[in-house]
């Protein structure tokens, strides 16, 4: 087992030793104990498609997954992600083919600009994987930390709801469509 | 960007203490974040290192003991929202917790980190003066256990020794015939008025209540001037007086005017907020629907 605490003090200050598993590829990363997730993610593994907007944890446009939970990149500090799983939006398709959630999104104008997009992704993906039918109140509940100013939110919650049937169906193909 | 620190990572108490005692202010304890980086990242706070205390495994579990809940320091709110001991036995502290901020700050956000850091548009710390919470905090030279009232001072500002560390929050369960409620509201991300009532009653007959105020003023408090108007008293008296124990509670609050509101707003809704809090506890204290926390410890 290797030690959590692998620190290495170098002429220019701290830096941690850290392996994190980024969308299914595992990284050995040297980074500073002071490093954001999203610098982390941004601008050493060019990962943009988590945005970075009120830089303050209430918008959620830097929503990634962490472990399957959402958090903000812009206020996490990138050493949380040792020996962890972390999930953007760039992880979430397979190859060509997009995660179901993301068609709902197409297919019901759940983004218009798209810069929220990402976020509202991961976290519906997190709702979803927690609670797999879930009310509309529930998914309001759930996705009030993610700002949208394009679409006024009635076709993302349409999105998350058809994505959830759809997800139920994928799991439980028996199941009838509500 | 975030100004340079180093990170220590102590993994028990005690070695945290004696990082905190050697590195003084220049030192601050890390948990969930969630309102530190926010200050340092606005250059409102400055260290040269961060404690990290999530690798302590004694901050960290929920546990019941005696009907009181035991709750380690670096427990999340989305942990407390869905812990089934939480739910079924503190509901209303499980549906506080549900409803603080947003989701990705209730992942990483701790209940101990927000009651050091005391910012005062919070809602953890109002709910649990009602309950009589505790806090333990340890030091190398030992611990001691202080109630959740003496232990805010002020705005940021709480009854912590440089070298002492909260390690967990007890939360004694409810008389009987008792439920608690917590309303809060706020235009922004932060509420800008927190109540809470606990009330023990039969029907038309109140006991006691407890209430605390949150937001308004510069620390969360208990109101027991107020108390006293609408304890001992019957439900008719108690509802004809709740204008005025409003009135009251709304100038004892020590309301402040800010970006949240004007201090006569907040003094307001302290009134408005304390009626509906006062009528959903009442109902629950007697209704079928009596809280879990009251009927468990009626049938126990």
């Amino acid at each position: 087992m290797t030690d959590d605490r692998a620190h290495h003090s170098t002429a220019t200050g701290q830096v941690l030793s850290i392996r994190v598993t980024v969308n299914g590829h595992v990284h050995d990363i040297l980074i500073e104990p002071y490093l954001t997730l999203i610098e982390l993610i941004r601008d050493r593994l060019g990962l943009t498609g988590t945005k970075k907007s009120c830089d303050m944890q209430v918008c959620g446009a830097c929503t990634v997954l962490l472990n399957g939970r959402p958090v903000s990149a812009c206020t996490m500090l990138a050493f949380e992600a040792r020996n962890a799983s972390l999930l953007t939006i760039e992880g979430v398709a397979q190859g060509e083919t997009l995660h179901p959630i993301q068609e709902a999104f197409i297919e019901h104008g759940g983004l218009q600009c798209g810069f929220c997009t990402p976020g509202m992704i991961l976290a519906a993906k997190a709702l979803l994987e927690e609670n797999p039918a879930p009310t509309e109140a529930e998914v309001k509940h759930y996705m009030r930390g993610n700002l949208c100013r394009c679409t006024g939110y009635k076709r993302i919650l349409e999105s998350i709801m058809v994505a959830a049937r759809r997800l139920a169906q994928t799991h439980n193909p028996g199941a009838l469509e509500t | 960007m975030l100004p340079p620190f180093a990170l220590e990572e102590p993994t028990s108490v005690h070695e945290a203490s004696v990082l905190c005692a050697q590195y003084g202010e220049t030192a601050c304890l890390y948990a969930g974040g969630t309102e530190l980086l926010l200050a340092m990242k606005e250059g409102l706070l400055r260290y040269e290192r961060l404690i990290n205390i999530k690798l302590i495994p004694e901050l960290a579990g929920i546990a019941l003991a005696d009907g009181a809940l035991h709750v380690g320091a670096i427990t999340t709110h989305r942990t407390l929202e869905r812990a089934a001991v939480v739910r079924v036995h503190f509901p209303t502290v499980a549906a506080m917790a549900a409803h603080v901020a947003n989701v990705r700050v209730r992942e990483v956000g701790t209940l101990g980190g927000n009651l050091c850091f005391a910012e005062p548009h919070a809602d953890p710390g109002t709910l649990l003066l009602v309950y009589d919470a505790s806090v333990a905090l340890a030091r190398q030279g030992g611990t001691r256990t202080l109630a959740l009232e003496q232990f805010f001072v002020g705005p940021f500002e709480v009854a912590l020794a440089d070298d002492e560390i909260l390690t967990a929050i007890q939360v004694p369960a409810l008389p009987v015939h008792t439920a608690a409620a917590y309303l809060k509201y706020g235009l922004l991300e932060r509420p800008s008025v927190g109540v809470a009532v606990a009330v023990t009653a039969l029907p038309n007959q109140v006991q006691e209540v407890r209430i605390a105020v949150g937001c308004v003023g510069p620390t969360p408090r208990r109101l027991r001037d107020v108390e006293g108007l609408l304890s001992q008293k019957e439900l008719a008296e108690v509802r004809a007086a709740l204008d005025a124990a409003g009135a009251l509670a709304g100038s004892a609050a020590d309301a402040v005017t800010d970006l949240h509101g004007s201090a006569e707003y907040k003094a307001y809704l302290v009134g408005v907020l304390l009626r509906r809090a006062f009528e959903r506890a009442y109902q629950q204290a007697i209704g079928e629907n009596a809280s879990d926390e009251a009927r468990e410890r009626g049938t126990a």
